[in-house]
């Protein structure tokens, strides 16, 4: 058996709660990454604080479409990013969760508190946390959780060795997910309530694989099982009859949701709970930002992330250089 | 057999410089041909090449009865961690600790080795008050890129608190024992064989199901 080792920088030097940085930034995604070099770049003290360096893309298989990198794994493309920004001296916190943020304007100082109740403080404030996993919100979804429903292929595909599974979805997410699976499991079940958004020829190599069943215009009723999930529920829409997949697991590939929890009932949001930014990434409360997936933004990608954070990080020196301006002019006055 | 690149080996003598102490790898076979026990063998060897704290002792769960009991080696290959006094802190890998969970791999060392990380004073206090025998199982694969996150919480705790005892076990390569635990998704925490949470949780939920003992 060969092995690969995904090293993750042990050297990146940890936050500390007595600093006032410039610019905190929750979330180490693209978003994030990018962010932290370009307010690096201009001087400025940065923090992130994230759960997970790389944030969706390393759970991703592959990635095609960033310029410049063809062919790349997504953990191959975290690590160009991370030992790009590692070598800058960017302070990161990993494996940690922010559970509260507290905005104060009035002194523009804002504090970012952890589960662990570390709080940090920071001038200004990026939310890059991008986007979860949707779920079908089905009957036996929630209970069969880590029971045969899964969220995540490229962790939980080894255990699905020689089994049958179903995914859910018809977008790209979903037919890479059964492509990858088809490698290991039995059989795979493709079932989607339309027809496939999927770029073509990830679509071309799912029909060309003997392996894959598929079922559109199908409708996941429930998820059923008692200890362990056996069977979901389906509703043919085209024909208005139900049927039963059979399976050990099912994969949900349908979407996502922002993850804009934590500037809930601070900032405004769009019906979808996307945080609401102008041009530069900035929201209705001054100091504090938003970048890629958890925003507005259109085209959920990498590119778009990555350079939505650059615009939040130069949007955020600008910010911070006009305030330390003001705070020159009055103290000026005092002097005075 | 390289397990470990140039690359590789140069970052890790980096990381190593951080040790503040010796630490010993207590590697646990069945001194036959146990699924990737020998991977895990040369893995660690070239570990310890790379630091002079680090140190490799090898033993069988046939030859070293006494010794894997009180370790609670139960599944091979199996890592144990000891401190500079030789001493055993609740820090386990079943499985080879290869692809992402070198992650969790490292600051294990680090942290066995006395170069510890600071939690807040209440979360601390809290952690210290369990006075109960905690067992907390922490299924992976290798290919899940949160998993370590939770392996590393994990062996915090049993550090931070000798009743707590934490294991890293390595799901594919112990199907038998996921089964048992009907483990179909990872990381998948196990605590006292009894209470169970799916998925990289912060450090507060482990404590709240430990609280349920
Ligand atoms: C399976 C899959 C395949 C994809 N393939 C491609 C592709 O090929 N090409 C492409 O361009 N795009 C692809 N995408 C989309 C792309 O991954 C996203 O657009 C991009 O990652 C968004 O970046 P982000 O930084 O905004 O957010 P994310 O990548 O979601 O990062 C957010 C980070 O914030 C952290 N976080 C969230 N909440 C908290 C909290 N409370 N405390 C601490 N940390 C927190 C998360 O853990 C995460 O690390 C794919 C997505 C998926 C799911």
């Amino acid at each position: 058996m060969a092995f690969q080792f995904s090293l993750d920088n042990h050297n990146i030097k940890e936050p500390t709660p007595d600093t006032l940085y410039d610019l905190i930034i929750i979330g180490g995604g693209p978003a994030g990454l990018n962010a932290a070099l370009y307010a690096k770049r201009k001087g400025l003290d940065v923090a992130i604080l994230t759960r997970q360096i790389g944030g969706q893309i390393i759970n991703t298989s592959s990635v095609d479409n960033y310029l410049g990198t063809k062919n790349s794994t997504g953990v191959e493309l975290v690590e160009t990013f991370k030992s790009h920004v590692s070598s800058l001296d960017v302070q990161i916190a990993e494996y940690v969760d922010v559970e509260e943020i507290t905005p104060n304007t009035a002194v523009n100082e804002h504090s970012v508190k952890l589960t662990d109740n570390r709080i940090f403080k920071g001038r200004t404030i990026l939310l890059a946390t991008g986007t979860n996993h949707r779920h079908l919100d089905v009957e036996g979804e929630d209970r069969l959780a880590g029971r045969g429903v899964a969220y995540c292929a490229i962790c939980d595909a080894p255990l699905y060795k020689n089994k049958n599974v179903i995914i859910a979805g018809g977008g790209n997410s979903a037919v890479e997910a059964a492509l990858d699976l088809a490698k290991v499991a039995n059989h795979v079940t493709i079932v989607h309530r339309s027809q496939f958004r999927a770029d073509k020829v990830l679509i071309d190599e799912l029909y060309h694989n003997s392996k894959i069943d598929i079922h559109l215009q199908s409708q996941i009723k429930s998820i059923e099982g008692e200890e362990f999930m056996t069977h979901i529920n389906v509703l043919d829409k085209e024909n208005n009859s139900d049927f039963i997949v059979e399976a050990d697991g099912i994969f949900i590939e349908i979407g996502n949701v922002p993850n804009s929890y934590l500037l809930k009932g601070l900032v405004e949001f769009n019906d979808l709970g996307e945080v609401i930014v102008d041009e530069k990434c900035a929201t209705n409360i001054p100091g504090i930002y938003a970048a890629g997936d958890v925003t507005i933004v259109n085209y959920k990608q990498i590119i778009i992330a990555t350079s939505d954070g650059a615009k939040a990080a130069l949007a955020a020196n600008d910010y911070i250089n006009m305030q330390k301006a003001k705070e020159r002019i009055e103290n000026y006055g005092n002097v005075k | 057999m390289e397990m470990l690149n140039k690359e590789l080996q140069d970052q890790l003598r980096e990381v190593f410089e951080k040790l503040e102490d010796n630490v010993t790898i207590a590697l646990f076979t069945d001194g036959g041909d146990c699924e990737t026990c020998n991977e895990t063998k040369s893995f660690m060897e070239e570990l310890s090449g790379l630091s002079e704290k680090l140190f490799v002792k090898l033993y069988t769960t046939t030859d070293n009865v006494d010794l894997a009991k009180e370790y609670n080696v139960t599944m091979v290959p199996s890592i144990v961690l000891l401190n500079a006094k030789g001493e055993y802190e609740g820090v386990k890998f079943n499985g080879i600790p290869a692809g992402h969970e070198i992650n969790s791999l490292i600051p294990a060392l680090l942290e066995v080795s006395g170069a510890t990380s600071e939690l807040p004073e209440d979360i601390t206090k809290e952690i210290k008050s369990f006075d109960k025998a905690i067992n907390i199982k922490v299924f992976v694969t290798l290919a899940c890129p949160h998993c370590a996150g939770a392996v590393q919480k994990a062996h915090k705790l049993a550090l931070m608190n000798k009743n707590i005892d934490a294991e890293m076990i390595e799901a594919q390569t112990f199907m038998e024992i996921s089964n048992k635990f009907n483990v179909s998704g990872v990381p998948k925490i196990v605590i006292n064989d009894e209470y169970e949470l799916v998925g990289n949780q912060p450090i507060q939920a482990f404590l709240t199901e430990m609280q349920k003992i």
